[in-house]
């Protein structure tokens, strides 16, 4: 095991260790609001300072890591799947299923979401609570997030189509269930780890932007998406650069999965 | 003080005067930017801000209200007197003007003017305020400078209503460029910018009797990016912004401390208040919560007002003391005392109505927890901190407040047409002095009456008083009853609480050090009220703009 993998481990393992014991690592409780201290900078008190409103900013870093850290890989883990299914079952049997199953992804692609979303905030109602309005913001994000996923699976489960293995084992009598379960998805299997990964940072930052549509996470609950829109406002950043913290963390995170992953992935291949 | 010294003084002030305003410099070309394109340059018509600020610009005023003193000053008209109960008002104007094409001004003017304003056809929001009554304005023309207009019915405030008519030309063949006011159209490039040059026929000179307005041109680009203002006013590419948020004021201030502006306490409030509408489809106990006095009046108990002008608006607002702002000096009541933060009052408040805590959460008499969510604009920092603290503020009487942030079109149906919602958190920009102009507020048959809006008949004894109150004030033009009866309406609104007002906050505006007499106001136009006389200082050979 390389030592930057060694590293990325450990990192990744005290951050989920922190996040899921974050009622009891967390100094203050995430929306306590420290009045007299607001856009306090860092203490012993306050490690990364505090917000705008006075709210202790290392404990909603905890706290709003566990929400995306549990919630952003459920979503993109949705999302994968869908278009596993749609891309690769287009990509694997060809023909007219694949033009229609491409059409859909095509249509998905250009629909106008701002509008659906909007649509879908006005069905939904006001009384969410805040842990509700989270969990509905990324099963949103997943069931609709699948379409370019599935354009990139489609074209790797077509090239798998077309190789001599998959011929070969068709030609030796190979039933399709087996081909599906012992060659097309181990082959597949680098692009979902691929597409899953991706999906994460990206679901993070959507959420943020939902915030603008009343879709995003509720107040006070932190997330990585709402701690990031407070960095909105760059000269205010610039002057305090702790306030760079969440995108520090979402960084490190999503840089840690990729080492792992990709150093498994070189490993299978 | 002997007779001697007093000469003295005064001829030391006059020269000081008269040095001061000789020295302020013709020329220049002021830039600052407008949010849209004008709707119109029909000053008949302006009925958005750019348009109004065209008409600002461009317009020629028979009275203007004096931004700063907040009292009415003679323009195209030397005097002016309202009689027969506020129907009939008689101008004396001034003689020797002529519009900006070289066209006389006269009475004649003032005639063609109001018969075009108040032609039905038309649609000008302008005339709205003059229509108490329906009916034709009986219009005599004495003689080229005095003219006597009479209304079909008593006109509230008649006299100010001019401070928004601009006097266009009956004779002029270029009528739809011809203008009275300090500068005209120039040129327009569509979703760009207007430029106003300088009338050369502006009746008006200062203390000097040099002819006004100092500056050459005026430069409008249309900008709506508030952030892109900011960095061009930085850079010294424009010099005057009139409002301003509190976060961005104090960076500004932090950079270049004489160009940022604090006016103090705007017209403007911020507040919330509970859906009331009987039809709405919430639950019939949330109705029964929203319509109970104790209740409202516990709620904004609760809230901690001097904490949302300190950490919200950083500073610059003040605890609202209820539907007027102390900026506005005569309409305002001063009895009345923004909300103290009472906690154990807004319990006993709460008591009273058989609510009762159980185990930090507040339960009504039939033992349903007190949960209601607010809905707000969604992308308005200021706004969505202010729901933020009011959900810490109401958890501390056991309350569970949910905040929704819509973008505007969706909150917009809900109050208006769908109301579905439960509680609401919105601003209302007040942009005039007297409160005729909030009959469509407070009048419980209005369309913004927005806790229960068009009721048929008034749902409480308080709206009917509310009502009467209002008619009543409309219908006099003695300014001291009409006080005592808007004095009344202010105290039943604090008591009933049917808006709960947070706060006002406060008038910030950018002015550049290079503009001189520039004294920013809490009226709009904020930074540009006295065009006339502001001039732009010399440029700093070095280069360097601002400090």
């Amino acid at each position: 095991m390389s030592r930057i993998r060694l590293v990325a481990i450990v990192f990744l393992a005290l951050t989920f260790s922190a996040v899921l014991f974050a009622d009891f690592v967390a100094p203050a409780p995430y929306a306590k609001q420290f009045r007299e201290v607001p856009n306090a900078a860092p203490s012993l008190k306050h490690l990364l300072g505090t917000d705008d409103l006075g709210r202790d900013s290392f404990s909603r870093l905890l706290y709003g890591s566990r929400v995306s850290l549990l919630l952003a890989p459920a979503a993109a883990l949705l999302s994968t799947l869908i278009a596993a299914f749609v891309g690769g079952s287009a990509g694997y049997l060809g023909g007219w299923f694949e033009r229609v199953a491409l059409a859909a992804t095509d249509l998905s692609l250009s629909l106008p979401w701002l509008f659906l979303l909007l649509t879908v905030r006005a069905l939904l109602p006001l009384n969410v609570a805040p842990v509700t309005s989270v969990v509905v913001t990324f099963a949103l994000l997943g069931v609709l997030g699948w379409s370019s996923s599935g354009r990139v699976i489609c074209s790797g489960a077509r090239a798998i189509r077309e190789s001599d293995f998959v011929l070969q084992a068709k030609a030796l009598g190979c039933a399709p269930h087996r081909l599906i379960l012992r060659q097309v998805l181990p082959n597949l299997q680098p692009v979902l780890s691929a597409q899953f990964w991706t999906s994460i940072p990206i679901f993070i930052i959507a959420e943020a932007n939902l915030g603008i549509l009343g879709l995003g996470v509720a107040e006070p609950l932190p997330s990585w998406g709402n701690l990031l829109r407070g960095l909105e406002n760059w000269p205010e950043v610039k002057a305090s650069p702790w306030k760079l913290a969440p995108i520090v963390a979402l960084i490190a995170v999503v840089s840690c999965f990729q080492l792992i992953f990709q150093k498994r992935e070189n490993l299978a291949s | 003080m002997s007779r001697r010294m007093q000469i003295v003084l005064a001829s030391f002030c006059f020269c000081w005067l008269f040095v001061s305003t000789a020295a302020a410099q013709s020329g220049g070309e002021l830039r600052f930017s407008i949010q849209s394109e004008p709707k119109t340059f029909d000053p008949m018509l302006a009925d958005d801000d750019s348009s109004e600020t065209i008409r600002y610009l461009t317009g020629g005023f028979l009275i203007r209200l004096n931004r700063q003193t907040q009292t009415l000053e003679p323009e195209l008209a030397t005097s002016w007197k309202v009689s027969n109960g506020g129907q009939t008002i008689s101008f004396e104007l001034r003689r020797n003007v002529v519009f900006s094409d070289g066209t006389p001004f006269s009475a004649d003017d003032v005639a063609y003017t109001m018969r075009t304003l108040m032609d039905p056809n038309l649609h000008s929001p302008t005339a709205d305020p003059f229509r108490s009554v329906e009916g034709q304005v009986k219009i005599d023309v004495k003689s080229p400078t005095a003219i006597v207009l009479q209304f079909p019915g008593p006109v509230a405030n008649l006299e100010e209503l001019f401070d928004s008519v601009a006097i266009v030309s009956a004779k002029s063949p270029h009528r739809d460029v011809a203008g009275l006011g300090p500068f005209v159209v120039a040129e327009h490039k569509a979703g760009s910018s207007i430029v106003l040059r300088r009338n050369p026929n502006y009746w008006k000179r200062d203390a000097a009797g040099k002819p006004l307005p100092y500056l050459d041109a005026v430069h409008l680009d249309i900008q709506q990016n508030r952030d892109l203002e900011m960095l061009r006013f930085r850079r010294g590419e424009i010099q005057l912004i009139n409002t301003i948020a509190p976060d961005a004021f104090d960076r500004l201030a932090a950079d270049m401390r004489s160009a940022a502006h604090d006016a103090g306490p705007s017209f403007d409030t911020e507040q919330m208040w509970f859906n009331q509408v009987a039809s709405a489809p919430i639950p019939d106990y949330k109705k029964a919560w929203f319509r109970s006095q104790n209740f409202r009046r516990a709620v904004s108990q609760a809230i901690n007002r001097a904490d949302m002008c300190r950490i919200a608006f950083a500073g610059h607002a003040q605890p609202a003391a209820g539907m007027i702002s102390p900026a506005n000096h005569f309409w305002f009541n001063a009895k009345l005392r923004p909300e103290e933060t009472d906690v154990p009052g807004a319990l006993k408040r709460l008591a009273d109505d058989g609510f009762h805590l159980d185990k930090d959460v507040l339960r009504d008499r039939d033992g349903h927890a007190v949960e209601f969510s607010i809905i707000t604009n969604a992308g308005n920092k200021v706004r969505e901190r202010l729901a933020v603290m009011m959900q810490d503020d109401l958890a501390r009487i056991g309350i569970r407040l949910n905040v929704v942030t819509l973008d505007f079109p969706s909150l917009i149906d809900r109050i208006s047409h769908s109301f579905n919602y439960e509680a609401c958190l919105l601003g209302l920009v007040n942009v005039d002095l007297d409160p005729s102009t909030q009959m469509n507020v407070w009048l419980s048959s209005a369309s913004n009456h927005q806790w229960n809006p068009e009721e048929k008949t008034p749902a409480t004894p308080w709206e009917v008083e509310i009502d009467r109150l209002m008619h009543a004030q409309a219908s006099t033009t003695d300014n001291k009853q009409r006080k005592e009866y808007f004095d009344r309406v202010q105290e039943i609104v604090a008591d009933q609480a049917p808006f709960i007002y947070l706060v006002n906050k406060n008038a910030l505006s950018a002015v550049s050090p290079t503009v001189r007499n520039a004294a920013p106001v809490v009226l709009r136009p904020q930074t540009y009220w006295n065009i006339d006389s502001l001039y732009l200082a010399a440029p700093d050979p070095s280069g360097r703009h601002g400090e």
